[in-house]
């Protein structure tokens, strides 16, 4: 090994693979037997429960959990996938902290929740492990239906509709399906290539096309998709991000941490990856924290993740500030970006210091930066959709938007938070009404 | 996904999990809000004879004993049969029947040991439209003072005679449910056949004191000060029923009188078991009554998706499967030979299987300085003491020795023969073995 954290600039290989490998190891290895049966012993199987409430997809988690307990995991995992089928996903990135966890009446009695994230992930893998599909496709109806983008909304519409019996073809731009499934969630959350292996094996309920390379607004246009198919479900995500526009932002060195993100995890080599001795992270968000660790996990000396307001009002959730923290990441707070200084690429990045409210305050503060990652939010790209709200396609409860025929879901639709968990409801709510709307 | 519609002396429903009489089935909303949750059917809470319903006392009515983070392993009640009128039973049953036509309605009665009383009030049940009545010969407390509940289902006659009565009075089956506080279940099993019954449930809840308080100096539940033996029930009460289903289910007199398990059923485990042992259905009240309802769906998911592993395209194929290898201690095989095995890997170390067995039973761990514990072959008995105190599942298990193995214990080979206490050595009235 050549290269080791020290070494200047942005280069590759500063940690040896046995380190790199351990890095992005599992962050919460599947639980084995023995804890699983121990977790799920905890569970008081609640009356109406709260966690059960505050899952997006409402998945029954007591019961579950008592599967578990009893020695049927795949009957558990039948459970959840009847509300989310990629609860294997959903088990691995959602924010429990923030959801189920957080109302857990052992985690408000003795703060120490049950842990069904975990418990969750052991269930779902038994069956897709052992590629088991529990459903079954209900006799064809003849009718079809057109999905864009294949990321978690657009997959879990996909297979209900396709549970019901229609035919449905699934576009996206990529040159892979899962969205951000695949190209965005943290290396450490989904590893082995889970994605992708999920995504095979929700598609083996069979009736789903999909269809790669396939670009709505470049080659692929909504109206010719709305009288082909009989339905038409948008799930495109957020695919622009905010961009930085202060002061020698076009400096080399300044990145989307999206793209650092989808670089990193389609990186065939993670020794291959080029990454600075001092990366600066701006943003408050999951995003900000993903690409922030990640820099550190592959051996970067110094990583500040920088945030312009107070860290209570960052969307990084307590664990996932915790999480940088003992990764090594620094962070800094009520600091908003001024200029990027350098010669051609980005040497150092200037702030600001700002109260709560982002009143400037005069102060400023210099950080050496070989990499600034920008995670300062994504947009969507609107052009030809339907009408927006708030930047967002406005649709209804159950997905639909100003145009008849035409659902959203997910991220680029208008309401939910922007979580894989809160877009494979969204997908699911708006196949059931396609579905009853088809079938009316 | 398997089918696991049954038939129960005739009588259909679409699973083999009914809740068992007592208050999760005192009245029509909580039986409706059961069918809805899933269970398969019902039996009806006790029902006295017409004119003023009896009185329940007015504290506490139950206690319980827990296991570790206080999960409820034994309820007791000192509850009596319903104290609701009877009229207003009959019309709650009547309409919940003709609502849910698929489901089990069997309704429980208790009235004096006199045919009249008997002949009076099964005619109005029958009009119900019920599918069958169960004869609760087991309640422990408070009936039984009264000459009813236990006190009948202690004395095989009254059984036996009640149970014609019924048979002649009525054309519903007749399932006579037993009470578990007999030294013999054989003797009122075989009485309740002798009087024509169609089927025996059991158990009924076993006479109990679950706790003392020690500053009052009285039994717990406790009524101002003073207390009262009552009924237990629940997980702790599983081993003593499955006994009792065996019991019957392989007597030879009664081996083919229909059995409705019942005695701590929580989990799809505990159903498929008491079925194994010769039970056709089982009945559950604990479990509803600790988990609520909705405790039904872990039952159903779990049997079906067993039956699926196990190819058991109903619930018929496995019922009595286990019941010919329950057997006498005379006739086990002494030449059958195990050790404990200790897995290292899952070892945590906690050193529970060495004081279990250095303290209480062989000498047979050995723990080194380092907290590695092992089995000495030669000292092992197999008693599974150790497999059962240890806290990890799996980690301590059972090793069968192979015919011609040396067992270590005895420096002798093991023996291909099967060999029994009736043909052993040591047996002064053993028959030589030809
Ligand atoms: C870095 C990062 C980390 C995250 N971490 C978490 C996490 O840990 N937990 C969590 O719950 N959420 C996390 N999220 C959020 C979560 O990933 C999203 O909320 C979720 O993926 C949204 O799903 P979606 O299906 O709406 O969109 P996406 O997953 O974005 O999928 C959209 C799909 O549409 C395709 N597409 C876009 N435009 C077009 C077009 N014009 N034509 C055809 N196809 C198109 C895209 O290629 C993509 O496949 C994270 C997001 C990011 C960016
Ligand atoms: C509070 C309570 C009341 C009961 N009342 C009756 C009753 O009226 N009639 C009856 O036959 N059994 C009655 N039982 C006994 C149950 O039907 C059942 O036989 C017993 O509880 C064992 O099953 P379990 O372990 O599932 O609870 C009662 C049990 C409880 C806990
Ligand atoms: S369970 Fe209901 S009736 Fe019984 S003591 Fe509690 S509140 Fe009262």
């Amino acid at each position: 090994m050549t290269q080791s954290p020290l070494s200047e600039g942005v280069v590759a290989g500063r940690l040896d693979p046995a380190q790199l490998t351990e890095n992005f190891g599992d962050l919460h290895p599947r639980l084995d037997n023995h804890e699983a049966l121990v977790a799920a012993d905890r569970c008081y199987f609640c009356h109406d429960a709260p966690c059960m409430t505050a899952c997006p997809t409402d998945i029954d988690i007591p019961l579950f959990i008592r599967q578990i307990a009893t020695g049927t995991p795949e009957a558990a995992a039948k459970t959840i996938f009847a509300q989310n089928i990629l609860g294997g996903m959903c088990a691995r990135v959602c924010p429990t902290e923030t959801l189920c966890e957080e109302v857990c009446v052992r985690e408000v009695a003795e703060g120490k929740p049950v842990e069904i994230g975990r418990l969750q992930r052991y269930a779902t893998d038994v069956l897709v492990d052992a590629n088991v599909h529990p459903f079954e496709r209900a006799a064809a109806t003849g009718k079809s239906v057109a999905i864009v983008g294949a990321g978690p909304a657009g997959l879990s519409a996909a297979h209900r509709l396709a549970t019901h019996g229609h035919d449905v073809t699934l576009f996206d731009a990529r040159a892979k399906a899962g969205g951000l499934n695949e190209f965005g969630i943290a290396a450490y959350k989904s590893v082995d290539g889970f994605a992708a292996k999920e995504v095979d094996w929700l598609l083996s309920i069979g009736g789903i096309t999909v269809e790669t390379g396939k670009t709505l607004g470049a080659g692929l246009d909504l109206a010719t998709l709305s009288d082909t198919f009989d339905a038409v479900f948008l799930a495109v995500g957020l695919g622009g991000v905010n961009a930085l526009t202060v002061e020698g932002s076009d400096k080399s060195g300044v990145l989307d941490a999206v793209d650092f993100i989808s670089d990193l995890r389609q990186a065939s080599d993670l020794e291959q990856l080029a990454i600075g001795r001092d990366v600066v992270v701006i943003g408050g968000g999951m995003t900000a924290v993903d690409a922030a660790v990640q820099a550190k996990l592959l051996g970067a000396l110094n990583v500040s993740l920088v945030y312009r307001r107070g860290r209570d009002r960052m969307n990084a959730s307590v664990f996932e500030q915790d999480l940088a923290a003992s990764k090594g990441v620094r962070i800094i707070t009520n600091a908003s970006p001024k200029a990027v200084i350098g010669n051609g690429s980005v040497r150092e990045i200037e702030f600001e210091y700002t109260d709560n409210d982002l009143n400037p305050t005069g102060q400023t503060v210099r950080l050496a930066a070989d990499q600034v990652f920008t995670a300062i939010g994504q947009t969507l790209n609107a052009e030809g959709l339907p009408d927006l709200d708030g930047g967002k396609i406005a649709v209804t409860e159950t997905g639909r938007t100003s145009v008849e025929g035409i659902w959203a879901g997910g991220d680029c639709a208008s309401g939910g938070d922007d979580l894989t968990v809160t877009a494979v409801a969204e997908g699911r709510d708006a196949a059931e009404d396609i579905h009853a709307t088809l079938m009316a | 996904m398997a089918d696991l519609t049954s038939e129960f002396v005739g009588i259909k429903s679409p699973n083999p999990f009914w809740l068992a009489s007592a208050p999760p089935t005192d009245k029509e909303y909580n039986v409706r809000r059961a069918f809805e949750a899933g269970w398969g059917g019902v039996v009806w809470k006790t029902l006295g004879s017409e004119g003023p319903p009896v009185v329940n006392v007015n504290g506490p009515r139950y206690g319980a004993i827990f296991g570790a983070d206080r999960r409820l392993l034994g309820l007791n009640n000192i509850e009596l049969i319903t104290d609701r009128p009877l009229q207003q039973n009959l019309r709650e049953i009547k309409s919940v029947k003709q609502d849910y036509p698929d489901r089990a309605v069997v309704v429980s009665l208790m009235v004096p040991c006199e045919e009249d009383a008997w002949k009076a009030i099964l005619p109005v049940v029958e009009e119900t439209g019920a599918d069958g009545i169960e004869l609760n010969f087991g309640c422990p407390h408070g009936m039984a003072e009264r000459g009813m509940g236990a006190a009948v289902g202690q004395v095989p006659e009254y059984i036996e005679m009640v149970t014609r009565w019924c048979k002649q009075n009525t054309r519903m089956p007749v399932i006579v449910k037993l009470t578990p506080n007999i030294t013999n279940v054989i003797y009122p099993a075989e009485a309740a056949q002798r009087g024509g019954a169609d089927a025996v449930s059991l158990i009924n809840t076993i006479n109990s004191i679950t706790s003392v308080n020690l500053d009052a100096m009285s039994p717990e539940p406790m009524i101002d000060g003073k207390g009262t033996h009552g009924g237990y029930c629940g997980p702790a009460v599983k081993p003593i029923a499955m006994n009792m289903v065996a019991e019957i289910a392989r007597h030879a007199e009664t081996a083919n009188l229909p059995i409705s398990g019942i005695g701590g059923v929580t989990t799809w485990r505990d159903a498929a078991e008491f079925m194994a042992l010769g039970a056709g259905n089982v009945q559950v009240c604990t479990a509803a009554m600790t988990y609520g309802f909705k405790v039904v769906e872990e039952m159903i998911s779990g049997l079906s998706q067993w039956m699926d592993e196990k190819e058991y395209s109903s619930t018929s194929d496995f019922v009595g499967l286990a019941t010919p290898n329950v057997t006498d201690w005379q006739y086990l095989n002494l030449n059958h030979i195990t050790k404990a095995v200790i897995n290292e890997d899952d070892c945590i170390k906690c050193g529970r299987c060495y004081a279990a067995c250095e303290d209480t039973s062989h000498q047979a761990i050995e723990m080194s300085e380092d907290r590695v514990f092992s089995v000495k072959d030669d000292e092992c008995v197999a008693c599974n003491l150790c497999v059962n105190v240890c806290p990890i599942e799996g980690c301590i298990t059972m090793k069968t020795l192979e015919p011609g193995e040396m067992d270590e214990r005895t420096n002798t080979p093991v023996s291909a023969e099967y060999g029994n206490w009736t043909q052993h050595p040591n047996n002064p009235s053993a028959q030589a073995a030809e």
